[in-house]
């Protein structure tokens, strides 16, 4: 038979025709009947059927089912009659039932314990498909009551003889540490899981590595994470198995083995010995996995070395060739070579042609292709890369075209010697007068400018040309600026401006503060015949304008030039520094993360997994491991350039490495400065605030008499500052300072920060006369626990003890309770720090937290509140647009606005206390009299919790937006009693 | 599994943290996006979803993990290819037709989002939708061991009266030409299919005219091979092989041996960039005269043997949108204006080496307002088929050892054969 299917085959070249097609197609399964029914009452007949004494007919019913649950229809209620087949001994309808149950088990848990015994059963039948089958079901129902049944089955499963069942019991683990991790560590899987890794059968092993991985990326006790670390023995057996899995066993093993770094630069060396076979893989997974390691170990090999040379020659080809795969793989391809160009540029740099856009790749290819095109270009290849990026201008595809013309702007930057080339060719562009292209070439040609002045500026006048046609902001910015810059070349710069001006209400912010720095260059290089420009665009900005920005830089201007137009030249046509090549580059750290997860999501994205994954793992972050530091001594400076993230070596799994740049914390640490309470922080705020204030004072004084006399304007109202706003005015100019600054000096000293007070825990007469008053605290990321016990016994207290029951945020001592003997009537404070390391289990009350105090009597249970904003970490800020990102990625049913009541706080005070209490202010609004205060927050097992705190007249209305609703009463709480405390 | 309408054919969950709604994210925000979608990769609401399309049906995974993304793409593909193989065409119809095979499918594909075996030859041993009835103990045992086994390709016991194996090798030859006649960037990607019908687990050893290879060889016996001089071998770029090679052997010994599956499979595939023999030169000339007139000359060059014959060879001449007519003259072949496609198509069935053809055309425009869109030149592209390697890949052996049955290398019936075929052929005008 299958020599006849040979020969028919063998003719047509590459024209699959299984037999199997012919069976399918004459043989009447026609399932798509099961698609059509959506009669009523069709229900009630399914169930007559599901009952139904003959077994085709329950067979039919049942497709029928899985079919109406495929369209999203609720066929939740005909689970009895659908378990009831279960027993049926046909494999088909097994596993069609199956299919049932992992979909409703959940909405029925009661019911579905019915299902248990025949799965148990069929853990047990002789034929391994059905026991596998059962194995895989039974994981997938997350249901309590099941999940406890279903530890027997998995240890007889995991170790039966069969490999199909074993290598599905073992995913089964991994199954059943995501229902109930704790269950998993207690009863002893991790060890039998470990124990797979040795099995004869390389998909087992596969399987358990996929397993550990998982597993090990959430593990909840250290002694589980632990034995769930790689050690380079294990590596080493897992290589060897390399060759007989399967692709995708590959991967698994492959992505494990990234997670190891090898003690030892030989160590590493063999490592990528091995790992080098991969890239010649068919399946463009593993070649990506081992290009990961493969990056990964390079960096614990002494640069510049034969063997680094020649391990990245031998990268450049397999990346070369998964270009010639299918577009989405391509995609992913190009994403990752991205990474690997900016990380290691010399991997690529001949292979300059292979980048090159082809007419009919999808947009997706053409763009990232563009974006390696300029990354790769040097001077050596620039002509050829200028003139296809000429060609991809012309076509249609409009981002695609913006980005090219974008790209010959920053060949110019990155390569001298072409410059005057890059900007004839954006000229012919210019020539075309197709709009956008127009806009994008203005754009690049500031950029130009910026890199190299007063050398191209013959151009100035065919872009003064095309002046009308501007309409996108960033380009009518860019060629305000031009004009201004050139102000004294451009005659009629005057006149171009003007009209600018004519809509200036209308700009953005970006083109309006372009155009009023451009006024002011081009007063200050023409003062004659441009001084009522200047005025009127001065006073568009400071009176007209909402935008903060735009004011104080009208203000500013108007003071400089009023004071001192000699100093306003010195600021205003200062030197600008040059800008530097290569600016969209991936932050050092970040790139070093981002190659860690090469082949993985967050790669594709460019964003580290924190940024898109929820929960624990998120928190930890991968680095690239570094060399041993003799090696860095030995090797000497050479090797600085080369090295990414400088880890501490004793755990350089985990460097913590900081990717959100500093500036955040920089703030936050200023305002730490005064938040931290004592007298001497706010000292030297106010040191540091005291030489601002007087100098600004000064310019005010200046600017009443100064302005009217260098501008030789005195007089008429609309040429003061205006008064009638007090808040901002010129004449209240100190007052309104005092008030910028007042937030920083004058309050924080006062309210330094928030402590609670003291609650009753243990009255005396439940503890057999121990009294327990106590507090939760966080000092300085330490959270801790005050106890103030009292003996009100008769006879002297001692050999205290404290202990934690499981609770919702794993809190637990971090060290045992340090009490003296206590004599009656004595009283004692002791201060005892916590760790949230602990057993996690949810509570009721989610803050509850049950807590057991024993002493020489007897053993004392009581249970307390923890004040969820001791549990905000230091880290919870976070930058203005992750906010926002992460504000609107929430939608908007999970927020929950209360009001929190009236209060004599000002907004900056307000926030300094919040801040205090590790609650960030990201950002601020006042609208109409109403302050918005937008604060966020991350509990200690990385729950963000974003806030939007609004003002209205002493009144606070509190809207918060997280994942998990069930913190929110504890953080209202939490600001309701910060609120109180200190008003 | 949706098709075109957004409508879910196929849907199987296999993490809790994908909810029902993730079905509907991906229909509103992909499938029905106001704008088309510019990534295969999506995030909506920290959810990504990694599509491929085929026909009219999208294929969909979701996920909430940082998980493998060329994982995820190489495993759809997969699905779409077991699918292929057991019924057919990825189209509405068929799915919805054998949906339970599906179901049942996917419950071995992929087991809590880990792909397990996708290998179509063992999934037909146990998944046949006859339904496995009355199978003995020894029988299930063996379906379990080959499943997971080390040779997972290939089951034990196979028998054939013929030993016969076939080798294809494909070529298609990529090219990009400027205008000028300047190659910008020309490659060959090679596939070495191969067809065994061979008794029990043979093994097999292969060589190629491979530069690493052959030198490596010499060097391993450089006395017997003393003065063997000739060239003609070839420097490979890259290649990648079938799960069956034993890569870690060709790592440190440059030889290729396997044990194939029976049937068909794509053993290797290569990438060459160095030495290519283009086998056709497309030169144009296009000249504007006027705003409603263009006048285009296309030549076209065989450049190979005389002996040898070119088939299937088309060339496409795009034409602006606002086209109105075409006058065409060739000297050779048939050729036609496609409005359709907006192109004219001249078609030649045979070719033989060294020619060289002409086609001219007259194409009259209408007056183009200033609302046509601007024509953008698309590339002239050219099909065809010729019958050797353009890179010059030559097979040197195929030996076949099989220890256990007697049967010798001799015996088995080989066959070998080279097509070069046009890959994305093309010549900017």
């Amino acid at each position: 038979k299958m020599q006849g299917v040979a020969a028919s085959v063998s003719d047509t070249l590459g024209n699959i025709r299984p037999w199997l097609h012919k069976v399918t197609t004459q043989s009447k399964m026609t399932d798509s009947k099961y698609f059509t029914t959506t009669r009523k009452g069709e229900i009630f007949e399914l169930k007559a059927e599901l009952n139904s004494d003959r077994k085709d007919k329950r067979k039919e019913a049942v497709k029928k089912v899985i079919a109406s649950m495929t369209v999203g229809k609720d066929v939740s209620t005909l689970f009895p009659d659908v378990v009831n087949c279960m027993q049926a001994d046909n494999l088909e309808l097994k596993k069609l039932v199956y299919l049932y149950l992992m979909n409703y088990a959940k909405t029925q848990p009661d019911k579905a314990i019915m299902a248990v015994n025949t799965f148990v059963r069929d853990c047990e039948d002789p034929n391994p498909l059905i026991r596998a089958l059962a194995v895989r079901t039974i994981g997938c129902i997350r249901v309590d009551e099941i999940t406890a049944y279903l530890c027997d089955p998995l240890r007889k499963c995991l170790k039966d003889e069969d490999p199909y069942v074993r290598k599905t019991a073992a995913v089964c683990v991994a199954k059943l540490h995501d229902i109930d991790p704790l269950l998993v560590e207690e009863q002893g899987f991790l060890d039998m899981l470990k124990d797979l890794l040795a099995d004869s059968n390389p998909m087992v092993v596969a399987n358990a590595v996929a397993a550990m991985t998982e597993i090990g990326e959430s593990a909840q006790t250290e002694a589980a994470a632990r034995m769930l670390t790689w050690s380079g023995h294990l590596v080493n057996k897992l290589l060897t198995a390399l060759n007989e899995c399967t692709e995708w066993g590959q991967v698994f093993i492959l992505d494990a083995v990234a997670n190891y770094t090898p003690s030892e630069e030989n160590e590493a060396q063999s490592m990528i010995e091995r790992v080098c076979p991969r890239l010649a893989h068919a399946n463009a997974a593993v070649v990506l996995s081992a290009v990961k390691v493969i990056m990964k170990l390079l960096e614990l090999l002494t640069p510049g070395s034969d063997f680094v040379q020649s391990t990245v020659k031998k990268l450049s080809a397999p990346l070369v060739t998964l270009l010639s795969s299918e577009h989405e793989i391509q995609y992913v391809a190009l994403r990752n070579i991205n990474l690997i160009v900016q990380k290691r540029p010399e991997i690529l740099k001949h292979e300059l042609k292979v980048f090159f856009v082809k007419y009919n790749d999808p947009i997706y290819v053409k763009l990232e292709k563009l974006d390696i095109l300029i990354r790769l270009t040097s001077a050596a290849n620039i002509a050829n890369v200028l003139a296809e990026l000429k060609e991809y201008a012309t076509e249609v595809d409009v981002d695609f075209v913006r980005k090219a013309v974008r790209a010959i702007g920053r060949c110019a930057i990155k390569v001298e010697s072409a410059a005057e080339r890059c900007v004839s060719t954006l000229l012919d562009l210019i020539q075309t007068k197709v709009n956008y292209v127009v806009q994008e070439a203005i754009v690049v040609i500031k950029d130009i400018f910026r890199k190299y002045p007063n050398k191209y500026e013959s151009v100035i006048g065919t872009l003064c040309e095309n002046l009308d046609t501007l309409d996108e902001p960033e380009a009518r910015a860019s060629m305000i600026w031009i004009i201004g810059e050139y102000a004294e070349r451009i005659d009629n710069a005057d006149e171009l401006l003007e009209s600018f001006l004519d809509g200036f209400a209308d700009e953005q912010t970006s083109v309006q503060l372009q155009l009023l720095t451009a006024v002011v260059k081009l007063f200050l290089k023409r003062p004659t015949d441009t001084q009522e420009l200047v005025q009127r665009v001065l006073s568009l900005a400071t009176q007209e304008a909402d935008n903060p920005d735009l004011r104080d830089r009208g203000y500013i201007y108007w003071r400089l030039l009023s004071t001192d137009p000699a100093a306003a030249k010195q600021v205003v046509l200062a030197e600008k520094p040059l800008i530097s090549e290569e600016t969209d580059l991936l932050e050092p750290s970040l790139l070093g993360e981002l190659v860690c997860h090469i082949g993985s999501l967050a790669s594709v994205y460019h964003r580290p997994p924190s940024a898109f994954v929820d929960g624990r793992v998120a928190a930890q972050r991968k680095g690239l491991p570094s060399r041993a530091p003799t090696l860095a001594e030995a090797t000497g400076a050479a090797d600085a350039g080369a090295e990414v993230v400088p880890t501490d070596n004793a755990q350089n799994a985990k460097p913590a490495v900081s990717v959100i740049p500093t500036q955040d914390s920089l703030i936050g640490d200023l305002l730490d400065i005064d938040m931290s309470g004592g007298g001497g922080g706010s000292g030297i705020t106010q040191q540091s605030a005291a030489p601002a204030v007087p100098s600004q004072s000064n310019a005010m004084d200046l600017l009443g008499d100064g302005l009217d006399s260098l501008l030789g304007l005195g007089g008429p109202a609309p040429q003061q500052p205006p008064q009638q706003q007090p808040a901002v005015g010129g004449g209240s100019g100190v007052d309104a300072l005092a008030d910028i600054f007042g937030g920083l000096s004058a309050t924080p000293s006062a309210q330094a920060g928030f402590t609670p007070q003291l609650e009753s825990w243990l009255p005396a007469q439940r503890g057999k006369g121990m009294q327990i008053d106590g507090r939760f605290l966080r000092r300085g990321a330490q959270l801790q626990m005050e106890l103030q016990v009292r003996n009100n016994a008769m006879q002297q207290l001692s050999g205290f003890a404290i202990q934690f029951n499981k609770n919702s945020f794993g809190l637990a001592p971090a060290q045992p309770l340090s009490l003296n003997p206590l004599a009656p009537m004595q009283t004692a404070t002791t201060l005892l720090p916590l760790h949230t390391k602990g057993q996690v289990q949810k509570m009721e009350p989610l803050l509850n937290l049950q807590v057991a105090v024993k002493n020489n009597i007897d053993v004392f249970y009581f249970s307390c509140l923890v004040p969820i904003h001791v549990l905000f970490t230091e880290e919870g800020g976070m930058d203005k647009r992750v906010f926002l990102s992460t504000w609107k990625d929430i939608p908007a049913d999970s927020e929950s606005q209360t009001s929190l009541g009236s209060y004599s706080h000002s907004p900056d005070s307000v926030s300094n206390l919040l801040q205090s209490c590790n609650v960030f202010t990201i950002a601020r609004r006042s609208v109409d009299g109403i302050e918005m205060l937008y604060q966020s927050m991350k509990l200690c097992n990385g729950i963000l919790v974003l806030a939007e705190l609004k003002i209205s007249g002493g009144a606070f209305t509190l809207s918060l937006k997280s994942r998990h609703a069930e913190v929110y009463s504890g953080v209202q709480e939490s600001y309701l009693k910060i609120l109180k405390s200190s008003n | 599994v949706y098709n075109h309408k957004g409508e879910v054919l196929i849907s199987r969950v296999y993490r809790d943290d994908i909810g029902r709604n993730a079905v509907d994210a991906f229909r509103v925000n992909v499938i029905h996006a106001r704008q088309q979608v510019r990534s295969p990769v999506n995030m909506i609401a920290r959810t990504s979803f990694f599509h491929v399309k085929r026909s009219n049906i999208w294929l969909c995974a979701v996920s909430k993990k940082n998980l493998n993304a060329a994982l995820v793409f190489q495993f759809l593909y997969k699905m779409l290819e077991v699918m292929g193989s057991y019924f057919g065409k990825i189209n509405e119809e068929n799915i919805k037709n054998n949906f339970v095979l599906i179901y049942e499918l996917l419950d071995e594909l992929l087991d809590y989002g880990y792909p397990q075996n996708t290998d179509t030859g063992v999934l037909k041993t146990f998944i046949t939708q006859q339904g496995v009835k009355s199978q003995t103990k020894e029988e299930t045992t063996k379906i379990t061991n080959q499943v997971t086994g080390q040779i997972a390709w290939r089951r034990e016991g196979i028998k054939y009266r013929r030993n016969e194996l076939f080798l294809d090798v494909v070529e298609s030859v990529n090219l990009l030409m400027s205008p000028q006649g300047q190659v910008l960037s020309a490659h060959v990607s090679g596939r070495v299919l191969m067809k065994s019908y061979l008794s029990g687990m043979p093994e097999c050893k292969f060589g190629i005219n491979d530069k690493v290879i052959v030198e490596s060889r010499r060097a391993a016996d450089s006395s017997s091979a003393a003065g063997a001089t000739k060239s003609g071998h070839i420097a490979i770029d890259d290649c990648q092989f079938h799960q069956c090679v034993k890569l870690s052997k060709f790592d440190t010994e440059h030889a290729i041996s396997f044990i194939p599956p029976d049937g068909e499979f794509e053993l290797m595939r290569y990438r060459n960039t160095k030495d290519i023999s283009l086998p056709f030169r497309v030169i144009p000339l296009v000249r504007e005269i006027g705003r409603t007139k263009m006048e285009v000359k296309v030549v076209v060059k065989s450049n190979f043997k005389p002996s040898l014959l070119a088939q299937k060879v088309e060339v496409r001449i795009p034409t602006p949108l606002n086209t109105s007519g075409v006058q065409v003259i060739c000297m050779k072949g048939k050729a036609r204006y496609k409005a359709s496609d907006n192109a004219i198509v001249w078609k030649i069935k045979r070719m033989g080496g060294m020619k060289e053809w002409q086609l001219s055309a007259e194409i009259d425009l209408l007056n183009a307002t200033d609302k046509a869109k601007k024509w953008t030149r698309p590339p002239i592209s050219m099909n065809f088929e010729v019958p050797f390697a353009a890179s010059g890949f030559k097979v040197r052996y195929l030996k076949v050892f099989e220890s256990k049955l007697n049967y010798s290398d001799h015996d088995v019936i080989k066959w070998v054969r080279y097509i070069g075929k046009s890959g994305l052929y093309e010549t900017r005008c």
